[in-house]
């Protein structure tokens, strides 16, 4: 059991070096998109609420890990949607003659 | 292999997915390819857990994440652009409650008698910083919708407050070591909870993004919490990454700002002190208001204008009308620029999401180092609802909030015009004397029709 503990905190010392390096130098455009691609990760709480929820054996647990679950989606969908209509803006060829070129407007104008 | 192997792999391709995601994530380049690759990481884990031998109640898991979608899908779509800084903090807030309601219900469903002691402090800690983050977001999400004033709110006996909450909370944890109780946790919970609450209440809506930030960083190490009580290796390493990386990323954003996270985080009382210095300066000056054809002429005729744009014309939705503004400026040979603050609107990066947004070329965006050297020689600055980016104070007055934090030089301009709904001060909720200035003229109204006035003004000039 120390042994499996050992392992966990191996990989968590091991995982937060590899999040201090893995971003270095973000343009400041970027931190907010940054942020909330990095708030849509740690929606994978839903893995963890699922297994919760399918593993319950009293009702209180059953409905505890019903709201985990809603909430988890609504962090994981919310956060990869959001992420998305903002990068929507970082499209490439952007420096192309201006005036006449009409996007498809919908997205991101509401 | 077995059927448990198959599904560790699969976990660990999703983790390597958010490790790459989150690179492609800090640069312009990569970043969107970086969301979508994290959430292709993300549904090959949620997939895979579906897997899992003995996974009980499959219906509710389905039917909840059926409800999750269809709240948060249209929630994340229909929002404006304007309100992206306060989505992030809703859904990073639901994130943290996630966890603590994962954490305390795996505790309930084991024999607290039996429980070694390490897994009831991987519990509570799990609580006590995902309930932390809720209310906290939930708080932040309050304060960026302006439902509550948007300054810091200090109130008597403040800091004896947060002490006698900081100490129960620490008396409690205590107490759930000894006794496994999960009562006790319950009101520890609550506890946490209210800590989120007056740990934001002292912070003021310019740094509430900065807050944000910190609170995303503390969902994150909230889950890897989660992912040691379930023994879950993608939890604790995707949330550890969420966690470490967050809180670098809140350090760039408070640098960004000029400012340290301590002084951001717990410098509200300074902030009274100040409040009542600017207020005797307000008293008996005036402002010189013009109109849009003085000020159209103005602009009409200069050679170099560059634009400042802030929340006021996110807000008023102005972005296009301030580009038909520049096109017809350009259209007269006059050089113009937008100069974007790193804070400007009210996160990093908002103004140029919706100038982009405007089809505004990438040429014309010029960040604060860029344009600051030429405001010397600029003839025209045209602040577009912004305030405290340009106010002197963060260069002259030490003891004011903003004091420190870099700013655009628009009073180096021979000439600055605000475009602002009214005298109201800013977001950091302090007075600016550029406005007061003789070289300012103002046009009172909603930044999208002064605008509008002022193209039909040079149009005609």
């Amino acid at each position: 059991m120390t042994n499996g503990l050992l392992e966990l905190f191996t990989i968590f010392v091991l995982s937060a070096f590899v999040g201090f390096e893995v971003i270095s130098k973000v343009p400041s455009i970027l931190h907010t998109p940054l942020m909330s691609g990095s708030n849509a990760i740690h929606g994978v709480i839903l893995v963890g609420s699922i297994i919760v929820l399918g593993s319950a054996h009293t009702g209180a647990e059953e409905a505890l890990g019903f709201i985990a679950v809603i909430l988890a989606t609504l962090n994981v969908v919310g956060g990869f949607v959001v992420t998305d209509r903002m990068l929507h803006m970082f499209r490439p060829r952007q420096s192309e003659p201006p005036a006449e070129t009409r996007p498809e407007g919908e997205d991101g104008r509401a | 292999m077995s059927r448990g192997t198959v599904i560790d792999l699969c976990y660990l391709v999703a983790a390597i997915g958010f490790i790459v995601a989150l690179k492609g994530l800090s640069s312009p380049k990569h970043a969107r390819r970086g969301n979508l690759l994290a959430a292709a990481g993300m549904a090959l884990a949620i997939g895979v857990t579906f897997a899992h031998a003995g996974l009980a109640h499959v219906g509710l898991i389905v039917g909840a994440m059926a409800i999750g979608v269809a709240i948060g899908v249209p929630a994340a779509r229909l929002v404006k652009m304007t309100a992206m800084p306060q989505m992030v903090a809703a859904f990073n807030g639901v994130g943290g409650g996630a966890a603590a309601v994962v954490s305390i219900t795996e505790f309930i469903g084991t024999d607290a008698k039996t429980v070694a002691t390490y897994k009831v402090l991987e519990v509570i800690f799990g609580v006590l910083v995902g309930s932390v983050s809720f209310s906290g977001s939930a708080l932040a999400f309050v304060k960026l919708q302006e439902l509550m004033p948007t300054r810091p709110i200090t109130y008597p006996g403040q800091q004896a407050i947060n002490g006698a909450v900081g100490l129960a909370i620490l008396g409690f944890v205590l107490a759930i070591l000894v006794t496994s109780s999960t009562a006790l946790l319950w009101v520890l919970l609550a506890l946490a909870l209210a800590l989120g609450v007056i740990f934001v209440l002292p912070i003021g809506g310019a740094d509430v993004p900065v807050l944000i930030s910190l609170l995303n960083s503390f969902t994150g190490l909230a889950v890897a919490a989660s992912g040691f009580t379930l023994d879950s290796n993608v939890l604790v390493v995707a949330g550890t990454l969420v966690g470490a990386s967050g809180m670098l990323l809140t350090r760039m954003m408070s640098v960004a700002m000029g400012r340290s996270l301590p002084n951001i985080l717990f410098s509200a009382f300074g902030s009274v002190v100040t409040a009542s210095g600017a207020t005797e300066g307000v008293d008996g000056r005036s402002v010189r208001a013009g109109t849009a054809e003085d000020i159209g002429t103005l602009l009409a005729y200069s050679r170099n204008v560059v634009i400042v744009p802030g929340y006021g014309l996110a807000v008023a939705q102005a972005q296009h009308t301030a580009k038909e503004l520049a096109d017809a400026l350009i259209a007269r040979g006059v050089h113009v620029v937008y100069a974007i603050h790193p804070v400007a609107g009210r996160m990093p990066g908002h103004m140029n999401v919706l100038l982009a947004e405007a089809n505004v070329p990438y040429e014309e965006l010029k960040e604060m180092d860029e344009v600051n050297p030429e405001m010397p020689i600029t003839d025209v600055a045209l602040v577009v609802g912004a305030n405290d980016t340009v106010n002197p104070a963060a260069r002259n007055t030490p003891g004011s909030p903003i004091y420190g934090m870099p700013i655009i030089n628009a009073d180096q301009a021979e000439h600055i015009v605000f475009l602002k709904r009214s005298m109201r001060p800013g977001f950091a909720g302090i007075d600016n004397d550029l406005l007061y200035d003789p070289k300012t003229t103002m046009l009172f109204g909603d930044a999208k029709d002064t605008l509008q006035k002022l193209v039909s003004a040079v149009k005609k000039a």
